[in-house]
């Protein structure tokens, strides 16, 4: 049984531009003409298998955060199905609920119980997650006190502790230096190793390279295509050294 | 369309968190209140200051500009403002706790339910606080400790309930309506003045006695009163009318949000 699987599935949004409020809604009763809708994905269908690990590449724009939002399941897709099988921590949530008056360990608390740890696990955790960030005593401070990269690095640190079964990584890989990302890295690895399934967005090619076998290349929200990473990231980098305007580097 | 104006989708989106809900809901309590009282410099003392305020203001008023014949008048005030307080307050930040946290409700599959509820539910630290306010007034003013305060916890549960219910309701509107709020603070102003604060049960005309005790604010209010005042037991109508509206509202508020959530994410 695929762990995640996407069946024709599309996303649309209707363009309100944030009209919420009582006169649009007034305004739409008389307004019966359709609103435009923004289709974000079109009927895209993949599968991952137990164990896999595919890379979602794309521009701007092309549909990416939509697809890992669907598989997160924070919204519904608009046609089609998708059906994930199994416990997905994403590293897209990295930081959700951190407050800057609150302290390192009340943050990692909150951001834990939110990521779905039960109140022995964060206990049992704790200074595994503290260690691995390596914010040191820091972590009874409030968190306004702390530099950008160090309460990124904490909030990487709670959400690769949560041991799920499908760990979905948006964008996150530039968080902290060299030695953390390397330490990210490993960490990313031995949950590859331990049979776990990914799901990786990046403009970092090589990184991709390095973390997964498959790839999905996104072209305005429909799949340009699909298969083994290598053959998929050079037909994306033939193209987009194609579109590049002329005399860019 | 204007039927897609408030495009709300039968299907609920079949979200699975897997988590320690209690854990969860415990954790968001205490982070509310550990930022309302981190920011204020005197902490606790600003949640018993509002009280005695407007208990003094209100006793000031009625006893010696127009004189009335209440016994104990600012305990009887305060048996009013503690309720009336908790309600509105707890009321107003659930009702925007979705928005409010906009940032968990469109990055974490958390179940949304709990965003509303930890929101009113932060508020009982503060309702706590004025609680012993209320118990050190009916001291000092003479009353004592009897067996029927032992209704209290049952009394408080219920409104609990029922502010659960409707911050469900209104959270859920308000992600599709942000003129919700608004309603919502025109509705609690009213209210300060259906609800017996400070006047008593008595004035009302006869015939609006019975509806009166629907509204379970004003059911709360007389309760306290009996038990707190005159050291009875509350009447077993009034109770009963309660439970029946909180218990009513939950489940329509679960049923609203249930039916509201889906398209949450697209709204916010």
């Amino acid at each position: 049984m695929s762990i995640v699987a996407f069946d024709r599935v599309s996303k649309y949004f209707l363009r309100h531009g944030g009209q919420m409020l009582l006169r649009d809604r007034i305004r739409h009763l008389f307004d019966r003409r359709e609103r435009e809708r923004f289709w974000a994905l079109r009927d895209v269908s993949f599968a991952i298998e137990p164990g896999e690990s595919l890379a979602v590449i794309g521009q701007n724009g092309a549909g990416k955060s939509t697809l890992l939002n669907i598989a997160t399941q924070l919204c519904s897709p608009s046609e089609g199905t998708a059906r994930i099988n199994g416990r997905v921590a994403g590293l897209l949530e990295l930081g959700a609920g951190f407050h800057p008056y609150l302290t390192g360990r009340e943050n990692v608390r909150i951001n834990a119980a939110l990521l779905g740890l039960s109140r022995r696990q964060v206990n049992q955790r704790f200074d595994q997650i503290v260690e691995f960030a390596g914010t040191g005593d820091f972590i009874d401070e409030p968190l306004r006190t702390y530099s950008t990269g160090m309460s990124m690095r904490l909030a990487f640190a709670v959400a690769v502790h949560v041991d799920p079964d499908i760990l979905i990584i948006d964008e996150v890989l530039g968080v902290g230096d060299q030695t953390f990302f390397a330490k990210c890295f490993e960490r990313i690895m031995e949950f590859r190793r331990a049979g776990k399934t990914l799901l990786c967005v990046s403009h970092d090619l090589d990184s991709l390279a390095l973390l997964c076998d498959r790839a999905l290349w996104l072209e305005h929200g429909r799949v340009a295509r699909v298969g083994p990473l290598r053959q998929v990231v050079q037909a994306y980098r033939d193209f987009s050294s194609a579109s590049t305007p002329a005399g860019a580097p | 369309m204007a039927s897609q104006a408030l495009a709300i989708p039968t299907r609920p989106s079949a979200m699975r968190w897997r988590g320690d809900l209690l854990f969860l809901l415990e954790s968001l309590i205490l982070k509310d209140f550990r930022i309302r009282y981190r920011a204020m410099s005197l902490g606790v003392l600003w949640s018993l200051l509002n009280p005695l305020i407007m208990m003094g203001v209100l006793t000031f008023v009625f006893t010696k500009v127009f004189p009335n014949t209440t016994r104990q008048f600012p305990v009887f005030v305060l048996c009013g403002l503690v309720p009336y307080n908790f309600f509105t307050v707890a009321w107003i930040s659930g009702t925007t706790s979705i928005i409010d946290n906009a940032s968990l409700v469109k990055r974490i599959p958390i179940p949304r339910e709990i965003v509303p509820i930890a929101a009113v539910l932060s508020n009982v630290v503060h309702l706590s606080i004025q609680i012993l306010l209320l118990f050190a007034c009916v001291w000092i003013f003479g009353g004592s400790t009897n067996v029927h305060w032992l209704w209290l916890p049952l009394l408080w549960f219920l409104e609990i309930l029922f502010v659960c219910g409707l911050a469900l309701i209104t959270s859920s509107v308000n992600v599709y309506l942000r003129d919700t709020r608004y309603i919502v603070e025109s509705a609690n102003t009213v209210l300060f003045w259906l609800v017996p604060i400070f006047y008593s049960f008595e004035s009302i005309p006869p015939r609006l006695k019975e509806f009166y005790q629907f509204n379970p604010v004003a059911a709360l209010v007389l309760c306290m009163r009996d038990i707190l005042m005159h050291a009875s037991s509350p009447p077993t109508g009034t109770v009963l009318k309660l439970a029946a509206v909180a218990c009513a509202t939950f489940v329509v508020g679960l049923f609203v949000f249930r039916r509201g959530k889906g398209a949450f994410y697209e709204h916010i």
